[in-house]
């Protein structure tokens, strides 16, 4: 199970504002009555970007200039709420594989970087500016460099937060932890025998 | 050295530690469910893995289920089909199914507890968020994504860094009218939304000592809304005295040696924690919320938020909520006219959540127009009300008495918010779209508020409607 060692992430941005974006926004909880994650991606933000008639909502992701964006770019607190992997599930479905925001509820961290979907943080002013540069140049390339931990939006370079654990798992091919998880099994059943409850 | 719970608990379930810098920690109790589970199982058969321990494994159906109608095969097919998946699965995979047909169904978190596989120095783990509820018996207890639901199935352990840990503080007493739904409430709205990413929480202090089990898990139940992925508080007698004589509890000399490990397990007195806060009781009043995210909150005799008096940095965020909740700025809460009321979830759908609703509500009725339901928590809590006749006065006041499940706290199942509908909600999340209408609106409060609520049409205070004064529990 060996996986790509994940150090860069390249591609166009598209900025999607706004704090506290919760995962039922992200992937509405109805989209959830299905037994594999294939076909998530096109109800991606379905409700912020979709009438109900199914016609188009003026949203960054339906800007025909940000089609194709690999890299999404948001507020504070991003994919807080339910645990549902749907939601990182759904964004990399759509294409994203690479996050910028100025903080993220833990859970969303920890399963997008299971995908091997990196989460940079970074400042709020940073991320406007990044949105700026976007907005004027929509081809503008942005690059994020797991090694370094910054981001380069055009001409322009931006220190970015990435927690050592996840970067270690992102730069090593570690990012999904089955195989060393089931490497441990001895240690793991010497664990749950010396606990009461479980043995 | 002294210790805090959590680092007991922790200790005793570490495995190793991974290349990453994460634990590899042992997770004692799984609970699994319909919605988070399927691609879980989809994924061990690819990898030709085994469930490692299906005997610490539990399953039940909760999130999609319908409420009112309970017979297999269900008019939704994509729901019959999820049901059906989970069965399989369990039966393939030797895992133990709480079904309709076991009587024993319901919201995972209101389960668990209920058949005592919830202890105390345990972990736990689910793929939902509000796992965090089990921490109310002194259980570290993590909400998790799939993959993580399959890592847990195939090895009994996940990666996870350890968190930082707050102490909460809650002292005093609290008024009559203030329940367990309005000190998170004014927890989350105190420390805010993001405020406990990255911690765990413990929560204690008067408040929680006097608190029965049911509150401290509707507590322990909302960490993840103000952040914290774990919330848990010290086991004591209370929690004990609740375990005892449950299905999965230890039995006969093995409940006396487990009570007496159980008792080493509180936090050391003099533990260390990474930030300590105390809140007063008495500045605790009934909560309600105006916006999009559990802290945007209120009491009752608040007003809602004008955007011009906000800082700056809320501004953007409250005029989204205001726009979205369809409430002006500066007006007060009270009086907000209602279109449904619900009751139950895994936040509020236990015994004494309906009992203490019930005390009030005989001889009351549901205001015209509005839809009510009350949905238990469980199968068991359901049946007990009924013996109780709590069903009845619920029934008789023009509440819809449904079957166990989530219903309308996430809407996956028929019961959903209709285009704008304002919903009073004893459930977690306010979020847009939430309750299954994407302009459906959701006001978060506790039981008896949603009852005032019910009976009033609109947002009301529960101690005027109902004169609430005096501690009015129906004894079981």
């Amino acid at each position: 199970m060996a996986l790509e060692k994940i150090s860069k992430v390249t591609g166009r941005g598209v900025y999607i504002p706004g704090d506290d974006i919760d995962t039922d926004r992200i992937i509405p909880a109805r989209f959830m009555k299905c037994i594999t994650f294939d076909g998530l991606g096109e109800f991606a933000f379905y409700d912020v970007r979709k009438n109900e008639d199914g016609s188009d909502k003026k949203h960054p992701l339906n800007d025909p200039r940000h089609a194709g964006a690999t890299i999404l770019l948001s507020g504070s607190n991003f994919g807080c709420g339910s645990s549902r992997e749907h939601a990182p599930q759904a964004l990399h479905k759509a294409g994203f594989r690479g996050i910028v925001a100025e903080s993220y509820a833990e859970i969303f961290f920890g399963n997008s970087i299971t995908l091997g979907m990196p989460c940079f943080a970074a400042s709020r002013q940073d991320i406007r500016e990044m949105a700026a540069t976007i907005e004027a140049d929509p081809e503008v390339q942005i690059e994020l460099d797991v090694e370094n931990r910054s981001i380069r939006c055009g001409e322009r370079e931006y220190p970015a937060e990435l927690r050592d654990s996840a970067r270690t798992a992102l730069l090593s091919g570690k990012w999904d932890p089955i195989a060393e998880l089931l490497e441990g099994e001895e240690e793991g059943e010497a664990t749950a025998r010396s606990l009461h409850y479980v043995r | 050295m002294a210790k805090s719970l959590f680092d007991k608990v922790w200790e005793a379930h570490a495995v190793r530690e991974l290349s990453s810098g994460h634990t590899q920690l042992l997770i004692g109790a799984h609970l699994i469910h319909e919605v988070t589970s399927p691609q879980a199982f989809g994924m061990l058969r690819e990898l030709g893995l085994k469930v490692r321990f299906p005997e610490r494994t539990f399953a039940t159906v909760d999130h999609i289920v319908p409420t009112d109608e309970r017979n297999e095969p269900f008019s939704d097919p994509l729901a019959d089909a999820m049901i059906k998946e989970l069965r399989r699965n369990c039966e393939e995979f030797g895992v133990t199914y709480f079904d309709i047909a076991s009587g024993r169904q319901g919201i995972v978190h209101v389960v668990g507890p209920e058949q005592g596989i919830t202890q105390p120095g345990t972990t736990i783990a689910c793929g939902d968020s509000h796992t965090s509820t089990h921490g109310a018996f002194g259980a570290i207890a993590f909400g998790i994504g799939t993959s993580q639901v399959r890592d847990v199935l195939a090895t009994q352990t996940m990666a996870i860094s350890k968190p930082k840990l707050r102490r909460i503080n809650v002292d005093g007493k609290l008024a009559p009218g203030i329940y367990a739904k309005d000190v998170i409430l004014y927890i989350i709205r105190k420390l805010g939304v993001k405020g406990g990413t990255g911690f765990a929480y413990e929560y204690g202090g008067e408040v929680f000592d006097r608190f029965n089990m049911e509150e401290r898990m509707t507590v322990c139940n909302m960490s993840i809304e103000g952040g914290a992925r774990v919330g848990y508080v010290n086991p004591d007698e209370k929690t004990f005295e609740y375990l005892k004589g449950r299905p999965y509890s230890p039995k006969g000399r093995e409940w006396d040696e487990a009570v007496e490990r159980w008792r080493n397990l509180a936090s050391d007195p003099d533990c260390e924690y990474d930030d300590v806060v105390n809140f007063r009781a008495e500045d605790i009043g009934p909560s309600v919320t105006w916006g999009i995210t559990p802290g945007q909150g209120v009491f009752i005799d608040e007003t809602i938020p004008d955007p011009e008096k906000v800082e700056e940095e809320q501004r953007e965020g409250v005029i989204e909520a205001l726009e979205h909740m369809k409430l002006k700025p500066g007006s007060p809460i009270k009086g907000t006219p209602i279109d449904v009321a619900f009751l139950g979830s895994c936040t509020n759908g236990r015994l004494t959540d309906f009992q203490e609703v019930a005390g009030y509500l005989k001889g009351r009725h549901v205001a015209p127009g509005v839809k009510a339901i009350a949905v238990p928590g469980s199968m068991g809590v359901g049946k007990i009300c009924e013996e109780l006749g709590i069903d009845k006065i619920f029934r008789e006041a023009g509440f819809e008495w449904r079957g166990a499940g989530c219903s309308m706290c996430l809407a996956m199942n028929p019961d959903k918010l209709v285009g704008d509908q304002l919903c009073a909600s004893s459930s977690n999340r306010n979020f847009k779209g939430r309750q299954g209408s994407p302009i459906g609106r959701t006001i978060l409060m506790s039981p008896l508020m949603v009852a005032a609520a019910a009976v009033t049409g609109q947002v009301s205070d529960a101690r005027e409607v109902f004169g609430v004064g005096s501690p009015n529990l129906v004894e079981v």
